[in-house]
């Protein structure tokens, strides 16, 4: 199986961080993988994107132009890459930040206040890891085991203080 | 085996180049391979490695040029506008036979141009971008994998044949992450007599030069050059074929292109059509034989390129024209979407109905 991934936001959201943990955590499940940030000045304050694909064969062409996951997390983003989705593919809005709904009926669509859930827990910053905690308990593209090991990858060192945070984020999403 | 870490292209590349032995790294910073730069500026210092950043490019690639003199590893890496000041350089560490890396993370050209992936240095990088009568052996990596094992062959083939060597790449693979397995720690095996090390007043004083004032001198050196390249033809081209035997579209691409071109290739497949790829991992030497070969069967040639058609060339000469050879192409940064491949495999397919 193959699951095309398209997380997208404002520079800053934390959109590469959460590709790259989705990357990591593919790496340590044994998978294919690949991770493309868009690199550019549209990262200055614009939209920022990466693609991830998690295969169990090789990974083809890294760039995602037809996703079968859309994470959208701001209106922009979900205004670019909605008509992009594969038919039958999901979409998981940022529901705190983007108030209007999904137009196509072809494709699945999770509202998540992932905004709002990051603040109750004290960690306003972490919306993105509550999406992705979202994002595995719907699609199971990858385990929700040994979620700390894949963190540990990508929060560095210094900032190992982090880790317990960046775990109940996910497991807010997971459980919302 | 080793374990896989997960690794950007350009670090890829640095931390092949330092497990290849190469302890000097010259340059100046550009996107998209400044991860490359950076990435020395952290590890070399604890290595004992020389990590510096040159004041312009012109003068990186000259740093080289002289740590490659004196018997060393060496290299230099930038994107394609710097690649255009280096070339001074290159063609006199071509004319002075020495082995060196140049890495070349294309972005989109000419002038400044963008800094979104491109393979418009293919003619730069392939018919000598310096002046004067030179190749370099060019290598294409396709993956973040081939940035690491790409990186130890070039050393090794530059060492071998004392030919400097270019990794070219582009912007997306040089900023994507894969799993890598790295190359094992090695170093150069071959010796080198001519290099400028002292002579303890033992032997006779070795001369790295590329100025020959007399003529017949001049004329001699290359052509012992050419024949050096004629080797390197001989026995150092590579490529990679998928699905071609039956083939009756071949499609050509190397590096980002060749891994949209693969789906591509997939795809007309699953609709009936027998498309094939043939992917130079070296575009000099170019594989000529391989295309030569699948001319003799498929209908045509598709050239994928992020240029406006230069590889396309090499395309009609390998298989001299007696198959038509249509490209496919975007350029300023775009990539081909396997959907614009795929078009174009089935219009060559059905061309010739």
């Amino acid at each position: 199986m193959t699951t095309e991934i398209l997380i997208a936001g404002f520079g800053g959201q934390g959109v590469l961080f959460a590709g790259k943990f989705l990357a990591y955590k593919g790496l340590l499940e044994n998978r294919h993988l690949s991770w493309l940030p868009s690199y550019g000045p549209e990262m200055r304050g614009g939209t920022a994107n990466c693609s991830v694909i998690l295969s169990d064969d090789n990974v083809g062409s890294p760039i995602v132009s037809k996703p079968d996951v859309l994470i959208a997390m701001n209106l922009p983003s979900l205004d670019k890459f909605e008509k992009d989705v594969v038919p039958g593919g999901t979409i998981y809005v940022e529901s705190t930040l983007i108030s209007r709904k999904v137009a196509r009926d072809d494709v699945k669509v999770f509202y998540v206040p992932a905004t709002e859930l990051a603040k109750s827990i004290g960690a306003p910053t972490l919306a993105n890891m509550v999406m992705i905690g979202k994002f595995i308990r719907e699609s199971g593209a990858v385990s929700y085991d040994e979620l700390d090991a894949a963190l540990k990858k990508v929060v560095s060192a210094r900032h190992a203080d982090l880790l317990e945070i960046n775990l109940k984020a996910i497991t807010t999403g997971y459980q919302y | 085996m080793s374990e896989k870490v997960l690794m950007k292209g350009n670090e890829a590349i640095a931390e092949a180049a330092i497990r290849a032995g190469c302890r000097h790294y010259f340059g100046y910073p550009i996107t998209p391979q400044t991860e490359l730069a950076a990435y020395m500026a952290k590890r070399m210092p604890k290595i004992d490695g020389v990590f510096l950043q040159a004041e312009s490019e012109i003068a990186a690639i000259n740093m080289v040029y002289g740590v490659s003199s004196a018997g060393l590893r060496v290299m230099t890496s930038s994107s394609s506008p710097g690649v255009s000041l280096k070339q001074e350089g290159i063609s006199y560490i071509a004319g002075s036979d020495l082995p060196a890396l140049i890495v070349n993370v294309e972005r989109g050209g000419p002038g400044l141009g963008g800094i979104q992936p491109s393979q418009s240095d293919y003619f730069q990088a392939t018919k000598g971008g310096g002046h004067g009568d030179y190749h370099l052996i060019v290598l294409t990596p396709a993956s973040v994998q081939e940035m690491a094992d790409l990186t130890a062959l070039a050393f090794d083939l530059s060492d071998k044949y004392r030919v400097p060597a270019m990794l070219l790449a582009d912007g997306t693979i040089g900023q994507m992450m894969e799993p890598v397995e790295l190359p094992a720690e090695s170093g150069c095996t071959v010796e080198k007599p001519w290099a400028v090390t002292g002579t303890k007043m033992q032997r006779r004083h070795n001369i790295v030069n590329s100025l020959y004032l007399v003529p017949e001198e001049l004329e001699r050196t290359n052509i012992e050059r050419f024949e050096r390249y004629a080797q390197i033809e001989a026995n150092e081209v590579r490529y990679e074929k998928f699905m071609t035997e039956d083939a009756d579209v071949c499609v050509v691409a190397f590096g980002i292109a060749a891994r949209v071109s693969k789906n591509a290739v997939i795809a007309a497949r699953n609709e009936g059509i027998k498309a094939g790829l043939i992917r130079p991992i070296t575009v000099w030497p170019f594989p000529k034989k391989a295309i030569a070969e699948a001319a003799k069967h498929v209908k045509g040639f598709v050239s994928v390129e992020l240029s406006m058609g230069q590889m396309i060339e090499d395309v009609r000469l390998a298989c001299e024209c007696t198959r038509p050879v249509s490209l496919c192409s975007r350029v300023g940064g775009m990539i081909p979407s396997p959907d614009e491949v795929l078009e174009s495999i089935k219009k060559m397919n059905g061309g010739l109905k």
